[in-house]
């Protein structure tokens, strides 16, 4: 009717497409491709609906709009058409026009805040139902400015006798207290008398209110603590009554709201003692009456628990609520041990030996083929390794390493080294175990771990001769794995004559000479596998070995001398350093290259000691120490000039005095009380 | 902090706002990847939101009918539930009590159900706005707001009245 009065010039667009009809053809298409185009196409047409103010058909054309937000296109220019249709007086229009708000806006839009004040005369209208839309789009998108606009209203529709409202109104303050948190006191005289509704709805938005306004502030926890009686009654109710076809779900009675209340009971009891003895035997009573064969009774069950944990409760329910968790361990329902799991690793710390008598249950777990559960298991497993069982644990969880999917084994790996190192019941022990971890998993294991193991190596003085002999072995077999075959570098490098003098006392000793050993670690600086930093580990170690084997340094001598023009920035300095070592300061090359000394033992696993000895110590510490070979090399020059050496051009890398360690503090002896400040 | 330590340091309760106790988002997708129904109850941007769906697909839709329904995506937990070819996947955060969440689903499947008598996936499609109607008489702003089946179908039953009319 109203197109009569259009110009006739103006060309007469067919009526806009229902939603229907656009969701069938938008199946037809057989390729991403046809979507796109049949999409763009009806947003065309849907634009220049909009641009021509058409009310009849609005509402149309934001709910195919919202379709094709759905499927992932963008659909903004429908924002303004969303408040048209929340300002029309059909419902119809305001529904999709709320929909549209809830969907396509949020705070960050400017647009959003024009709808303050249709919002605020809806909140008023006299039908219930679009009140509640108000309370909703409210609830879900308002920003901190519509909500301090607004809260009187949502005030006030809390304290209505309508249970339709008064239920959504509790939620919608709830979003107001997280928006503007200031406006919590604003609602509590409504609170007063919440609980004495019989509407479940509303119990249920009550108690969701009651628990936000607890975890935001102290003193309204305080406040609410003298609740609990009531809310004990209302559970008691929910399990006592007999069968209500209008709550029942398999059996149990409105389990949403037990839950919702057990979580708020969880609250209140924290901390406190009187509370949590008003609550014990309603959920004793909750953890033996539930039914388990379903899995709402487990649903139950499972926030029992938690909360009998979390509260002041006697050792009595206590145990009840960890057997309670073992029986769900041992279920056949996959959720059920999840959650299970996820408990006890909430528990393990205060219930310690509780939770160590369902170890082997944990343990087999680890079995399992979901992915869910063997992440949780490995996490309890982890929680639950202590001096008594670190053996037994210890052959699980390498196996578990073995067999697990990647994205396990770094955490698994770094979770062993931190028990090995919390427990280890003998440095052997120790060895072996990271040993078997870098076999298995080397190529996953995090960086701070091999300047670790090197510290570990250092200290555990009587293992040398075993370790290096068990590396020697493993890098036979295997150079692809990249901290494995550094720490055996170092190791080889460093220990090398007690592996040919064939010291070993703690396993049958292998014959190998002086130049297998260099063979494996030319290789190693050869292969295509190794990292630049590998490659930097096994220059060194050679060049150690020029002290402590006996033949074949011509051999090292010409290695070096090849590096020094090696394409590796890296490599090229090491390798010209060190033929600076030959040719200039053979002298010094025995007291520069001696074995390392005991490190310290640092707390937070990092590698602050490592570098205190100045000589070849890897990547970390190069930057260090370049740092610092400025004005160590006049102090280096200083000492050269006074030994009568000729002119040097080269810096060497001497220590810098100031670390306190062996090798600079001989050398400095042996100057006497030469001043170096120089 | 040690490994260990730390782990169960995050899965500790904490009294404080960090723990918002919320649905994150509610999506309806089905077994090809199209979503069938879409819903978020925090911000998110479009193109993120299609990752998202992609990402849950991709773990949900490999898993066997007697493996665990709880996935945990990035700092989120999934609770998936298939019904025939559509799954209904809820993001909810830690503190929320995963079994309960698996329930709601079932009751929101129930609600459909009794609203279209046998509901298929075609059903869904083609009512999508009724579906959302159901959806906000249930879950406001990521929590629950009703779970009684013939409260939550009034006003949608009454809708229904006043356009026949």
């Amino acid at each position: 009717m109203c197109r009569h009065s259009e110009p006739l010039d103006r060309l007469r667009m067919p009526a806009p497409i229902r939603l229907r009809e656009l969701i069938r053809t938008i199946r037809t298409a057989r390729t991403q491709a046809e979507e796109r185009e049949m999409i763009q196409k009806e947003c065309a047409s849907i634009r220049s609906s909009f641009r021509e103010e058409d009310n009849t058909y609005r509402c149309r054309n934001v709910a195919k709009l919202l379709y094709m937000h759905m499927l992932g296109y963008p659909a903004h220019f429908g924002q303004l058409e969303c408040l048209k249709l929340i300002a029309s007086q059909k419902f119809t229009d305001k529904r999709i026009g709320y929909l549209g708000a809830m969907l396509l806006l949020d705070e960050r839009q400017d647009v959003h805040l024009l709808m303050t004040n249709c919002i605020k005369n809806d909140l008023n209208h006299s039908t219930q139902y679009v009140q509640g839309l108000a309370l909703c789009t409210l609830g879900c998108m308002g920003s901190s400015e519509m909500c301090r606009d607004l809260a009187g209203e949502v005030e006030k529709l809390l304290k209505t006798s309508n249970s339709y409202l008064r239920k959504k109104a509790a939620l919608c303050a709830v979003h107001v207290i997280r928006k503007v948190p200031e406006l919590m006191e604003m609602f509590l005289p409504a609170t007063k008398n919440l609980l004495n509704e019989k509407n479940h709805g509303v119990l249920h938005t009550s108690v969701v209110l009651l628990t936000e306004m607890c975890e935001r502030s102290p003193d309204m926890l305080a406040h609410f603590r003298k609740l609990v009686p009531q809310l004990v009654r209302i559970l008691k109710n929910l399990i006592m009554s007999g069968y209500s076809p209008e709550h029942d779900v398999s059996g149990i009675s409105d389990p949403f709201l037990q839950v919702r209340i057990l979580r708020l009971l969880r609250m209140l009891g924290r901390n406190d003692d009187d509370s949590s003895e008003a609550m014990n035997d309603i959920l004793a009573q909750v953890a033996t009456n539930t039914e388990t064969s379903k899995n709402v009774g487990n649903a139950i069950l499972y926030e029992t628990v938690l909360t009998i944990m979390d509260i002041k409760s006697e050792s009595g329910l206590r145990v009840l609520a960890i057997n309670i968790l073992g029986r769900f361990l041992l279920n056949n329902d996959k959720n059920i041990r999840y959650v299970a799991l996820t408990s006890l690793l909430k528990t393990v710390q205060t219930d310690h030996n509780a939770v160590q008598r369902h170890r082997s249950t944990i343990v087999d777990c680890l079995k399992d083929l979901d992915v869910s559960i063997k992440r949780r298991a490995m996490e309890l497993s982890f929680a639950l390794v202590n001096g008594n069982n670190i053996r037994g644990m210890m052959k699980e969880l390498l196996y578990f390493l073995d067999l697990c999917d990647p994205e396990f084994k770094a955490d698994c790996a770094s979770g062993i080294f931190l028990a090995a190192e919390k427990y280890a019941p003998s440095k052997r022990w120790h060895i072996d175990t990271i040993m078997k971890v870098l076999t298995t998993a080397g190529s996953y294991v995090r960086d701070d771990a091999v300047p670790n193991l090197i510290q570990l190596i250092t200290n555990s003085v009587e293992m040398h001769a075993y370790t290096v002999q068990k590396l020697y072995k493993a890098v036979l077999e295997d150079i692809s794995q990249q901290p494995l075959v550094q720490v055996g570098a170092w190791c080889m490098g460093e220990y090398g004559d007690l592996l040919v003098s064939g010291q070993c006392e703690e396993e049958e000793p292998i014959q190998v000479t002086e130049d297998e050993v260099m063979d494996v670690l030319e290789t190693l600086l050869q292969s295509n596998m190794s990292a630049s930093v590998t490659r930097g580990y096994a220059l060194t170690a050679i060049m150690k070995l020029s002290t402590r084997f006996t033949i074949n340094v011509n051999r090292i001598k010409k290695i070096m001398s090849v590096y020094g023009s090696s394409i590796d920035v890296e490599l090229q300095q090491r390798a010209v350093e060190y033929n600076a070592l030959f040719r200039k300061f053979d002298h010094m090359r025995s007291a520069l290259l001696e074995r390392m000394p005991i490190m310290e033992k640092v707390t937070n696993g990092l590698t602050e000691t490592a570098q205190t000895n100045g000589e070849a110590e890897p990547m970390k510490v190069e930057p260090k120490l370049l740092s610092t070979a400025p004005p160590s090399s006049n102090q280096a020059n200083d000492l050269l000039d006074l030994l009568g050496g000729s002119d040097v051009t080269s810096v060497i890398r001497t220590v810098p005095p100031s670390k306190p360690n062996t090798v600079g503090g001989e050398l400095l002896d042996l100057l006497g009380g030469l001043d170096l400040s120089g | 902090m040690k490994y260990c330590e730390r782990k169960i340091k995050r899965n500790t309760i904490y009294l404080s706002s960090e723990v918002t106790n919320m649905i994150k988002f509610f999506l309806l997708v089905n077994k090809q990847g199209q979503i069938r129904l879409s819903r978020y109850y925090e911000p998110m941007e479009i193109h993120k939101r299609t990752l998202l769906e992609v990402d849950i697909i991709k773990n949900c839709l490999p898993r066997t009918k007697d493996q665990c329904s709880f996935v945990e995506y990035k700092d989120i937990k999934l609770v998936y539930r298939q019904y025939a070819a559509l799954f209904v996947v809820i993001g909810i955060d830690d503190a929320e009590n995963e079994l309960a969440v698996y329930e709601l689903i079932h009751n929101f499947v129930e609600v459909l159900d009794k609203y279209f008598s046998r509901v298929c996936e075609l059903d869904i499609m083609f009512n999508l706005d009724k579906v959302h109607i159901i959806l906000d008489e249930m879950i406001l702003n990521g929590r629950v707001v009703e779970t009684n089946k013939s409260r939550i179908l009034v006003p949608l039953l009454a809708l229904d009245k006043m356009t026949e009319s």
